[in-house]
């Protein structure tokens, strides 16, 4: 029986430390999804967080300055600004009327800044199977590892 | 061949329904003509399958452009390499590519023991033939590969046409390794079914004796070897190809290919339990049940684009299908293992907590923790999904922070457990096994950080990289002395001796190995800088000790695309060391796409990635971005040896001499009882 308990105390240390990690990560790595119509309706408090939105990159909207992308995202007829400041190139396949999903928080002016972009094509596409990725050629996002 | 490829699919399935409801029947009613007959069902399901497998190609090959697959992925510049791996590159081709890799293994088990293990094998044909007739529902019913082009004419009657060329293929998976990586994961997934039919017949027909854990092991083993090659060779590909710099970001495809690894390689360790010990066999039993449905889930997550489909892209039609199998799956299993839960009834107790047992305890505790952490990250978008009204996800640190602690501990467990006795380990012997091991670890950490690798995690993960090695060394020297005094034969030979006698323990032994070399790449990671620049010809920038300067661009056409390339020169110490060349591919058919290709100069020491990243916009002058990654070769070195440790590990023993045979099975040495395999004692010091 004391074994046991040896047992239950070390599982029980391995569980409790993981399940803090993970809430540690999690507080620091949580992205909401939102639809740009969503996004419209959002609450000041809500609209601290970091988060994910997808839409069309609207015709002719694509404007590099130096240091930032600026474009225009579509939804179901809703428009969003957005401005890319990430160090990382934007996608071979971001360009008008493609599908990007970005990454980021809104700005004080209205634009929503993102730091991450990804994109794909808007013609037929199927993701490849195995380790591919949903979006491989739009991925810019990075880990630590 | 359309018409013919898609009639031996619709038999393939007849066959297979056969195979599993003839079985069923065969298992009542015990007519060993009936046992037969679905035997041979399965064999011809098998058959029809490579068939239809062989049309698709043939299509593919003679570039039939009436037909809707051949359009989408293949066009007539396509080389032969590609069109090959046209098969999998789309949903309906890669659902057909998993049937018949499937079959391959199915038909190896059919003909392999038609004449063994009889009162299991009926079961086991079950248990298959249920898993191809889902598959072949989908190759038949839901996603076929064998649709033609047709268009409604002026009439309102639909009617066939051919198109000129098709789309060509992805430029992403114009990639040598996207050739073999596919293959190879999908190997391991479906390889992974042959353990959960063994297991589960076993369960269900209350097989007696210790046979089926050992076939389920061997199966799992071939399984996990192809899952372990296919995540290596995919994260290359991301390394090589999709030019961030990284080789894994937590992706839902990534993850979902980690986690019937996990759950593999926790029920390898395991099983040793149940075999030595008959301890943990329910517990096994649902790590191959887990396998298997996390197999299901993850082609599940990379066919159907449940979790990255935000809200716009890719969706499909066989989400629905995937959850009502795995639910079917679930329900499977848990009525098995009600009916037979008192087969698997424990022999013994865990004795002390500095033991064999408890180290494969704390292993598997690890193990799962992992899995499940990966499992809940991936899927916590869907999650929210549903029980909350926002959609949340989390990223590379929630897997970091949890998978990191969890690594270095699995790292610890490998060089500790082997060491520790089985039942009780006196604090003497520990001791005398873990000063060496200690020392050199300690040592290795030291040199670490005099080359200034100094971070938190990467010390600790280097120290106990030599800890382990150290282990692994003295265990392979100690056995190879014993032969050595006993053959007269030298060392080295010795040591081939010592792993031929015991295939499996020292296999395992090269497993660790070369999993420590993939760790000594993963602690490489926390180093790894980058610049970006925009360059004229001329211009060179610096990173680390090296300096990069841009010589020149040119342009190469090509059959199917055309490439830019910029021509970058690597100094160190002014010395030229090799010239790079990254490109941009702009490919015809599939909208002007564009792929990027790394260009890298690889040591032991360090990676220098070169990515050229497109035009600046406003000056029109190329943009270099290059990144300096410690160590990343050792990962792909540390794959090598863990592919080699498995196939060792397959390899039957070979018979100990007779000088050895005699050593005293009374001995307590680990050792001597490591030398003579055949000695199956329960409570032996293996």
């Amino acid at each position: 029986m004391q074994n046991r308990a040896k047992f239950g105390v070390g599982i029980g240390v391995i569980v409790v430390a993981m399940s803090f990690l993970a809430w540690l990560g999690y507080g620091e790595s949580k992205t909401y999804y939102h639809t740009i119509a969503e996004y419209q309706t959002l609450s000041a408090s809500e609209r601290a967080h970091r988060m994910r939105l997808a839409g069309t990159v609207a015709e002719g909207s694509i404007k590099r300055g130096s240091g930032r992308v600026d474009f225009t995202l579509e939804e179901q007829g809703k428009t969003l600004p957005i401005t890319y400041v990430g160090s990382d190139p934007l996608p071979d396949t971001f360009k008008d009327k493609s599908q990007a999903l970005v990454e980021g928080r809104p700005g004080s002016d209205g634009r929503f800044v993102a730091e991450h972009v990804q994109a794909k094509c808007a013609s037929k596409y199927e993701a490849a199977p195995g380790g591919d990725k949903p979006a491989p050629a739009g991925t810019t996002q990075r880990s630590s590892m | 061949m359309d018409v013919f490829g898609s009639f031996t699919l619709l038999l393939a399935f007849v066959c297979a329904v056969y195979a599993l409801v003839g079985g069923i029947a065969a298992i009542i009613t015990r007519h060993p003509l009936l046992v037969k007959s679905t035997r041979q069902a399965g064999i011809a399901t098998c058959v029809l399958i490579f068939i239809a497998t062989f049309s698709l190609e043939y299509l593919l090959f003679t570039d039939n452009f009436s037909q809707a697959y051949v359009v989408s992925h293949s066009n007539r510049d396509l080389s032969a390499f590609y069109k090959v791996a046209a098969l999998w590159s789309g949903q309906e081709g890669s659902l057909l590519f998993w049937s018949f890799l499937l079959s391959v293994y199915v038909i190896s088990v059919l003909i392999a023991y038609r004449n063994k293990n009889g009162e299991l094998m009926p079961y086991v044909g079950v248990v298959l033939a249920g898993v191809q007739t889902f598959f072949l529902t989908l190759n038949n019913f839901v996603e076929s590969p064998f649709k033609t082009l047709a268009t409604v004419n002026a009439s309102g009657v639909l009617e066939p046409f051919t198109r000129m060329d098709g789309n060509g293929l992805n430029p992403l998976l114009q990639y040598p390794e996207m050739v073999i990586h596919p293959p190879n994961l999908y190997s391991g997934y479906t390889g992974f079914t042959i353990p959960f039919a063994f297991a589960l017949a076993a369960l269900l027909a209350r097989y007696p004796g210790e046979k089926w854990i050992h076939l389920t092991r061997k199966w799992t083993m071939i399984a996990w070897c192809f899952q372990s090659v296919g995540i290596l060779l995919g994260a290359h590909w991301a390394y090589a190809v999709l030019g961030w710099g990284g080789y894994w970001g937590w992706d839902p495809v990534e993850n979902a290919s980690l986690l019937p690894w996990l759950t593999g390689t926790a029920f390898l360790h395991s099983v040793m339990m149940q075999e030595k010990r008959g301890m943990m066999k329910v517990w096994n039993v649902w790590l191959v049940f887990c396998t298997f449905m996390l197999c299901i889930l993850g082609t599940f997550l990379t066919r159907s684009g449940v979790v990255s489909s935000v809200h716009a892209f890719a969706n499909s039609q066989i989400g629905p299908w995937f959850v009502g199998f795995l639910g079917l799956t679930l329900v499977v299993c848990f009525v098995a293992y009600i009916k037979n839960r008192d087969y698997l009834k424990s022999e013994n107790q865990l004795d002390s907590m500095i033991s064999r047992e408890s180290s494969f305890l704390f292993n598997n505790l690890l193990f799962l923790v992992a899995c499940i952490a990966v499992l809940s990250g991936t899927l916590f978008p869907v999650f929210t999904d549903w029980f909350t009204p926002s959609r949340i996800s989390v990223g590379a640190p929630f897997f970091n922070k949890i998978m990191i602690p969890i690594g270095l501990a699995l790292l610890f467990l490998t060089g500790v457990g082997p060491l520790l006795a089985w039942r009780k380990t006196s604090a003497d012997s520990l001791k005398r096994n873990f000063g060496w091991p200690l020392l050199f670890g300690f040592l290795f950490a030291v040199l670490a950080y005099v080359f200034d690798y100094r971070n938190a995690y990467s010390l600790v993960c280097l120290f106990l990289c030599g800890f382990v090695f150290w282990t692994i060394v003295m265990e392979y020297y100690r056995g190879a002395k014993v032969i050595s005094a006993r053959t007269g034969m030298g060392l080295l030979m010795s040591a081939h001796e010592l792993a031929m006698r015991n295939t499996r323990r020292y296999g395992g032994y090269v497993v660790h190995f070369g999993m420590v070399l993939i760790f000594i790449g993963l602690a490489g990671s926390a180093f790894n800088t980058d610049v970006q620049r925009t360059m004229n010809l001329g211009d060179s920038m610096k990173l680390g000790p090296y300096t990069l300067v841009l010589q020149s661009a040119d342009t190469k056409p090509e059959k199917n695309y055309t490439a830019q390339r910029m021509i970058v020169e690597v100094l160190k110490d002014n010395k030229q060391l090799m010239m790079l060349y990254p490109e941009k591919r702009a490919f015809q058919g599939r909208d002007q796409q564009n792929g990027t290709m790394v260009a890298i100069y690889s040591t032991l020491r360090e990676d220098v990635y070169v990515v050229f990243a497109g035009m600046d916009p406003d000056t029109n002058t190329p943009v270099i971005h290059a990144f300096l990654n410690p160590l990343v070769k050792w990962i792909w070195l540390g794959g090598v040896w863990v592919v080699m440790g498995t196939l060792l590990a397959l390899m039957p023993n070979s018979r100990a001499t007779l000088a050895v045979a005699a050593v005293p099975q009374t001995a307590s040495s680990p050792i001597a009882q490591a030398l003579n395999p055949s000695v199956t004692l329960r409570e032996g010091h293996d």
